[in-house]
């Protein structure tokens, strides 16, 4: 069995966010980067997979300008075997990266794609979904739960309600909740090995994939800041606020 | 055009969220169609027609759609949606799931979860966990949006009585199966629409604790949240989480108890009315937030706070 996981870059989740005085987007000059962390947990898992003899190959791939190749060399440094870079610059929306992952997954015949549910930049949590959907395979989203069958995957997927369990049959598209498991460091003489595995670079207009975007960002803006609160000195004071003050028990 | 809303339901009864995305639909266009596949579902096809905001329902009831699967729903979606620019749903993990399944086989670029609709083809909504909004223009013909429902205040549930059309379904997808879902009972109200939440973090230390949590929510009437430090660690189960990857809530008071306020935490309930904080370290980015703070231990803290809610002669419900 093989395994394709797509990792993202994007700006580290620790890092406060500031946007752009001319409203265009947000800083990311001198900014730290890092793994998208929910891809952490895709590639974790389908290393996992590989050691307990379920998968032959796991292949990482990332979608982006020259740096994203760092988010594949740390795949690589986890236990990927190989990388795939698709150079694009700017921003790609999930639908330009499912139709290229498309055209990867075709050349590749992977039997399972791995991802994290969403991406922390965008938020937009669609890409898995929307690869499921023009592969026309079964889509296993939010998944804290894999277990790998013979001819197919049972999901427990994290829902509003609790917890919802699924069995998809493989070839399938599977995206990654952060409680799926505990992402590995990587050791330093792994990160030196990683750079030794070949990673693959293509471009996405080689692919003949448009990669256009078809939402305009108009503007961005810092959200409405709280005014400052007060601290209160006892338990008494702040029941006393909450009744008379804020009148909201 | 109209603008087509997919139900999220239980085959008896609409999900609350789907009265705040009637919202925001009819924001976008007032000529609002309901769609609702279900399993003997009669009764929500009733309910969607009642809210006033609803010009028609449209009802595919067939077993193939008893667990809502996403793969079964767009099939029949897609057979539904020509008369229509757009087509929306609640941004929780019903519409979550849904939704990108169908914008992609129309070819269409989702904007997922606005907090604002601007006009029929531009949308406001966060980005980077809430620490930045876009206002976002769809170029596409057909549009397919996700709403946070918390944005957006419920439609009425009455009054109405739009024409409901039956139709028929798409073809079943064969390559997934529904085994089981475990949804976990509660009394207590659901913390996507509370009007009070409290929520607990690491600080909680273990699920025993928790109870103190839920002593005070009884008394108030509150839903129980957590940080995700909390979910991990086993101190409660995951449908309790708020934040960036759980859920967003808005209640009118929100109590965080021994939660430090990572940026992931603070994007699902910064925009309570009214935010407690009690953490014994008078440094932790949560106080940041709160209108009001309290620098305590919370296992001083909260059995006092239990007591000073016993003193009141009326607490609102």
């Amino acid at each position: 069995m093989k395994i394709l996981v797509a990792v993202k870059r994007v700006i580290d989740y620790n890092v406060q966010v500031r946007v752009k005085d001319d409203g265009t987007g947000v800083v990311t000059d001198n900014v730290k980067m890092s793994t998208n962390p929910p891809d952490d947990n895709a590639i974790e898992e389908a290393v996992k997979i590989k050691e307990s003899g379920k998968a032959k190959e796991v292949v990482a791939i990332t979608i982006g300008d020259d740096k994203a190749q760092e988010t594949v060399r740390k795949a690589l440094a986890v236990g990927a075997d190989r990388g795939i870079h698709v150079k694009v610059d700017g921003i790609v929306e999930p639908l330009a990266v499912s139709k290229i992952l498309k055209k990867i997954v075709e050349k590749e015949n992977p039997d399972l794609v791995f991802m994290g549910k969403q991406a922390i930049d965008d938020d937009c949590n669609q890409t898995g979904q929307m690869l499921a959907a023009i592969l026309n395979w079964p889509q296993a989203t939010f998944a804290s739960k894999i277990e790998v069958k013979e001819k197919s995957l049972e999901v427990t997927r994290e829902i509003d309600e609790g917890l919802e369990t699924i069995e998809v049959n493989i070839p399938a598209i599977v995206t990654c909740d952060l409680r799926l498991n505990e992402p590995r460091y990587a050791s330093l003489p792994n990160i030196m090995k990683a750079k030794k595995k070949p990673l693959e670079q293509l471009n996405a207009s080689d692919l003949g994939v448009d990669t256009k975007a078809r939402i305009e960002q108009i503007k961005v803006e810092e959200p409405p800041k709280r005014k400052a609160g007060i601290k209160v000195a006892s338990v008494s004071e702040l029941v006393q606020k909450l009744k008379n003050e804020a009148k909201v028990i | 055009m109209s603008v087509l809303l997919i139900a999220e339901h239980n085959n008896t009864d609409l999900r609350p969220f789907t009265f705040n995305a009637a919202t925001a639909a009819s924001k976008i266009n007032e000529d609002l169609h309901v769609l609702v596949l279900g399993n003997k579902s009669d009764s929500v096809a009733k309910a969607a027609s009642e809210i006033p905001l609803v010009k028609k329902v449209i009802h595919v009831d067939n077993e193939i759609f008893d667990n809502f699967t996403a793969e079964n729903y767009t099939s029949t979606i897609l057979k539904h949606v020509d008369n229509y620019s757009h087509i929306v749903c609640s941004a929780n993990t019903f519409g979550k799931n849904l939704m990108p399944r169908v914008a992609a086989l129309l070819d269409t670029s989702q904007v997922s979860d606005i907090v604002n609709v601007i006009s029929e083809d531009t949308f406001l909504r966060p980005i980077y966990a809430g620490n930045a909004f876009a206002t976002v223009k769809s170029t596409d013909k057909k549009k397919c949006v996700t709403i946070r429902p918390t944005s957006f205040d419920p439609a009425p549930s009455t009054g109405g009585s739009a024409e409901i059309v039956k139709s028929e379904p798409g073809d079943k997808f064969e390559s997934s199966k529904f085994v089981k879902r475990e949804e976990i009972k509660s009394d207590r109200p659901e913390l996507g629409t509370a009007r009070v939440v409290i929520s607990g973090g690491r600080g909680m230390q273990n699920s025993d604790n928790f109870k103190l949590i839920s002593a005070i929510a009884d008394k108030l009437n509150a839903a129980i949240g957590a940080s995700r430090a909390a979910v991990d660690a086993g101190y409660i189960t995951n449908d309790h989480q708020v934040g960036q990857t759980g859920k967003v809530v808005v209640p009118d008071l929100y109590i965080a108890v021994g939660i430090s306020g990572a940026i992931q935490h603070l994007a699902g309930m910064k925009e309570s009315k009214v935010i407690v904080a009690i953490n014994k370290d008078g440094e932790a980015p949560i106080f940041s937030v709160a209108d009001y703070g309290l620098e305590a231990d919370l296992f001083e803290a909260l059995p006092q706070f239990l007591e000073e809610l016993n003193k009141l002669n009326s607490i609102q419900k």
